[in-house]
């Protein structure tokens, strides 16, 4: 078979971060391969590598895959992590469909202006306790399981357990009132994979910092 | 068994066309409950039939479920009508042709919210990428495999949702297949499908594009802000 996935992105978490999570929640070791300048990136353009001339692009069963849901789908089909019927799939999808829009505004907030920051951030905080977590909550408490979908693990509680940890990055008191998603956050930080990852020196991306946000608004030429 | 499925959402393409589109082509009769006003649309979002999250201006209910969400809606649609490959690596081909698909569709769809100033700048945009990222990956795909269909050698999700994106570039610009003659084919190609030929006569629930100024522009608009 082929060897192990290799991801080419920058060095941040970006739209590549779900893809490690995933990978690494499966228990599946992964390379990466960093873009690191404007170059870096044109190179796998010109190479032809990039299908629509995006990043992230991950290598994998001998393909170039691109499109960051594809390559979730894919992963999450692969390890056996979206659901056991079409049924199951179309809940997971809507419960992460619905997490990748607050996960898209928490991406962005890196590139959002000083003075609309503050702004933003509340408003953000304003959707995490008043449309995003209620709804989670709302599923664990309905059927009182260990995990969102069909009783077993599946990557809607790996994206949700992502995004907790960014939403306590955030604001950890926003977590307050939700103790059903608090509890599910400890129980899958504890798989044994999940918790390899969560230790210091994993593939798990720290939140960017100024130098390296520069960086990739050079490299993807961002203004 | 359950009866047909019956989408609400407002009188136009927006985030439902696609799902129109697909069904349309896998030879589903479909119901549709259309809002005209505001008032009517906080009557769905109020209403019994509760979707997930607080705020949804789209659902389709379909086999005992209120779905909410295009993405899942559509991938429902594509693996229940057989439409999604047979098999993990024909999927993740069609997902990546669909995903990309999306970006571009996505252009298009919010053009009508584009600043007066910004009308001609964002056209040229769309027309750019459809020309140079997108289309030119198609008319490749074709022609490397010589095949009818984008993946499998049969009809997919993936062609169904190039169709449509074909004919929404050329509402913005007739001519933006030239140069691509695969994709010429390949439109006329599977525009003769019986389904989807059905599809594109008048009178279908086909939607046609926003008219600026209409009401269902307005709607639109407000819509997504």
């Amino acid at each position: 078979m082929a060897g192990k996935p290799k991801l080419h992105y920058f060095n941040g978490r970006g739209r590549m971060e779900s893809i490690r999570w995933l990978l690494a929640s499966a228990g599946v070791e992964f390379e990466e391969k960093f873009i690191e300048t404007p170059e870096d990136l044109d190179k796998l353009k010109n190479d032809g590598n990039l299908m629509f001339q995006q990043v992230p692009m991950v290598e994998i069963d001998g393909m170039k895959m691109v499109q960051t849901r594809a390559i979730l789908n894919y992963i999450a089909t692969k390890y056996n992590l979206y659901g056991k019927d079409i049924k199951e799939r179309a809940l997971i999808d809507m419960y992460i469909e619905g997490m990748a829009d607050l996960n898209e505004m928490i991406l962005v907030l890196s590139l959002c202006p000083p003075d609309q920051k503050e702004a933003k951030i509340a408003q953000i905080k304003e959707k995490v306790t008043d449309r995003y977590l209620p709804v989670f909550e709302k599923v664990l408490k309905s059927h009182g399981q260990d995990y969102l979908v069909g009783n077993r693990l599946s990557r809607a509680d790996i994206h949700l357990v992502e995004l907790l940890y960014y939403v306590e990055e955030l604001d950890p008191s926003l977590m307050a009132n939700f103790p059903l998603l608090k509890a599910l956050k400890t129980r899958i930080s504890n798989l044994p994979p999940v918790k390899k990852f969560l230790q210091p020196g994993s593939q798990r991306k720290p939140p960017i910092s100024e130098e390296d946000l520069e960086k990739a608004r050079k490299i993807f030429r961002i203004k | 068994m359950a009866g047909k499925p019956k989408l609400h959402y407002f009188n136009g393409r927006g985030r439902m066309e696609s799902i129109r589109w697909l069904l349309a082509a896998a030879g589903v009769e479909f119901e549709e409950e259309l809002f005209e006003t505001r008032e009517e649309f906080e009557k769905l979002i109020q209403g019994e039939k509760k979707s997930l999250f607080p705020g949804q201006n789209s659902m389709v209910e379909i086999d005992g479920m209120n779905l909410v969400e295009t993405r899942a809606i559509l991938r429902y649609l594509a693996a229940k009508y057989d439409l999604y490959g047979r098999n993990i690596q024909e999927q993740a081909w069609i997902d990546m042709y669909v995903e990309a698909l999306k970006d571009l569709s996505d252009m298009i769809m919010f053009f009508p919210l584009s600043l007066p100033g910004e009308k001609a700048m964002n056209l040229e945009y769309i027309l750019q990428r459809a020309t140079t990222r997108f289309f030119p990956v198609y008319e490749k795909a074709l022609r490397d495999h010589g095949q009818d269909f984008l993946v499998g050698n049969r009809l997919s999700w993936a062609d169904i949702q190039l169709l449509e994106v074909i004919l929404m570039a050329e509402e913005c610009k007739p001519s933006v297949l030239t140069g691509f003659p695969l994709l010429q084919e390949f439109k006329a190609r599977i525009s003769c499908i019986p389904t989807i030929h059905k599809f594109l006569q008048p009178g279908s629930q086909r939607k046609p594009p926003l008219d600026e100024g209409s009401i269902e522009t307005n709607i639109f608009i407000w819509l997504n802000l």
